[in-house]
């Protein structure tokens, strides 16, 4: 289960990468495996208010829909548009190809309750 | 993973599954695949383009022995079971007093041409079709399950090979919708060429201690991978085939279901099976409501559950069965609509989560059928 040193994570299985105000989230390499094939994806609104435990769209695989939730406050700025075609992506390049939306952050304190890759791997071994 | 207090069985091949990966969950009180490393997609893919092998062992396959097997089997279904000839199968329904659907099973008079009938049933209704069975069947005929045997189905263009490689070429000839007995490596088995996908391909009947081993050499055939519980739902899907529990219940008709072609045309005359009023007066006025194929616009699937509207957006049925259908790369689903909403071509709206999307009705199978015609 691939989970690079330089990204925070949520458990929800959310992937954070900070790029100064703004945040880039995706699903981990976990989540994807659990979900198996997607074959769509909800995105959010570019403009949206997101909130941690507010569902911001969802991750359809073959067998069932997933609510996806945001681990963090802010608003959306930016949406993966390559994902309507290519929902696949999230199984297949989870970390690059399959970034789903950007937000600049509203609570940048909020970083520090994420887990860096340590600890969810921890947290997905044991959980 | 589950709490339930009564644990969950484990058909002959629960070792394999687990030795390739399997991804197991319960289904109907048993430990199965849903899908292997490959995952939902490539199984599926994998099934229409070369061969799968799926276990099946969670069904209920039974013996019903007796001279009077066909006569009492007879009065539970509207098939015709007594021109069956020997080693040919039926698809029917068990049906209740109101025409409904109790469970669909396959009957099967052995090529031997023996006094007995041998039928598989689902897995969730094994315990209730055996108790109506038997209790119908008392003093009659006798019910004898068969409780240390595995069902292993290859579906695929490329099944037909691998069966013969294993059973010998004459099952390349072998009709569809019969079955004959086969021996491999010493071991006899009942193969029948039918399946649950809309492809050609083969189940096979083989005692629990040979299974992991016929399993094994299926699976050593050209193009064949093993395929789980995901894959043969969006199969059967893609395939219009009914799965019961979801498409069709004890409140639902055969006729409602679009599956006359099942009831036999001397049953259609003669009636004497349960429901025959409600059967034949829908067989003489049409239902009220018909089972549909449902081509939802868009990429977003429309599940089970989901209301069907008009295009007034007034809610006129239900989606029984939808899902994502990778042979198609589009959502397939099925439902029922008023008659006069039945016709393909028909728009109507699918009602899923906040929104609502337009879908045609569409005839089914929604993929070609390659059944093997000789």
């Amino acid at each position: 289960m691939s989970i690079p040193a330089n990204l925070k994570y949520a458990e929800d299985h959310e992937w954070v990468r900070v790029e100064g105000d703004n945040a880039v989230i995706g699903i981990t390499d976990f989540a994807q495996n659990q979900l198996g094939d997607i074959v769509f994806v909800e995105l959010p609104e570019p403009g949206t208010e997101v909130a941690p435990g507010k569902a911001v769209g969802s991750i359809e695989s073959v067998k069932a829909v997933n609510e996806l939730f945001c681990p963090l406050s802010g608003t959306v700025t930016e949406v993966n548009t390559e994902l309507e075609n290519s929902p696949q992506s999230l199984n297949s390049d989870p970390y690059e190809a399959g970034w789903i939306f950007k937000i600049r952050l509203g609570k940048p304190a909020e970083l520090d309750g994420l887990m860096d890759a340590d600890a969810y791997g921890d947290f997905t071994a044991n959980g | 993973m589950t709490d339930s207090p009564i644990p969950l069985k484990r058909t002959p091949l629960y070792d394999l599954h687990v030795e390739l990966g399997g991804r197991m969950v319960p289904y109907a009180g048993y430990e199965m695949p849903v899908q292997y490393p490959a995952g939902i997609l490539k199984e599926h893919l994998q099934t229409r383009a070369a061969a799968s092998l799926f276990d099946v062992s969670h069904m209920g396959q039974t013996w019903l022995d007796g001279a009077d097997a066909i006569a009492v089997m007879e009065e539970l279904t509207a098939a015709d079971l007594k021109a069956l000839a020997p080693g040919e199968q039926r698809y029917t329904q068990l049906l209740n007093a109101q025409g409904g659907i109790f469970d669909d099973l396959i009957i099967t008079r052995p090529a031997d041409g023996g006094d007995r009938l041998y039928m598989v049933v689902n897995a969730a209704r094994k315990a209730e079709d055996y108790a109506l069975i038997r209790e119908h069947a008392a003093g009659r005929a006798e019910l004898r399950p068969l409780e240390d045997h595995a069902l292993l189905a290859i579906q695929g263009p490329q099944a037909v090979a691998a069966v013969a490689a294993l059973f010998g070429d004459a099952v390349r000839t072998q009709s569809f919708m019969t079955q004959h007995g086969g021996v491999w490596n010493g071991v006899a088995c009942l193969v029948s060429r039918s399946g649950y996908t809309g492809e050609d391909g083969f189940e096979i009947s083989v005692p629990a201690a040979a299974a992991a081993d016929l399993a094994r050499a299926l699976l050593a055939a050209p193009g064949c991978g093993p395929a789980g519980l995901g894959a043969r739902d969006s199969l059967r899907l893609e395939a219009g085939l009914c799965l019961y529990g979801q498409d069709i219940d004890a409140g639902t008709t055969p006729v409602e279901a679009g599956l006359v072609w099942s009831i036999g045309k001397r049953r259609r005359q003669e009636g004497g099976f349960p429901g025959a009023d409600v059967i034949m007066a829908q067989l003489r006025d049409g239902p009220a409501r018909r089972r549909v194929g449902l081509l939802p616009e868009g990429r977003v699937p429309a599940r089970s559950g989901a209301a069907i509207l008009d295009s007034d957006g007034t809610e006129i049925g239900m989606v029984t069965s939808g899902g994502f259908g990778p042979s198609l790369e589009a959502p397939v689903a099925m439902g029922y609509v008023p008659a006069a909403l039945a016709a393909p071509g028909s728009a109507v709206q699918l009602a899923v989560r906040d929104k609502r999307i337009p879908a045609k009705v569409v005839k089914m199978p929604l993929v070609p059928q390659n059944y093997y015609r000789g």
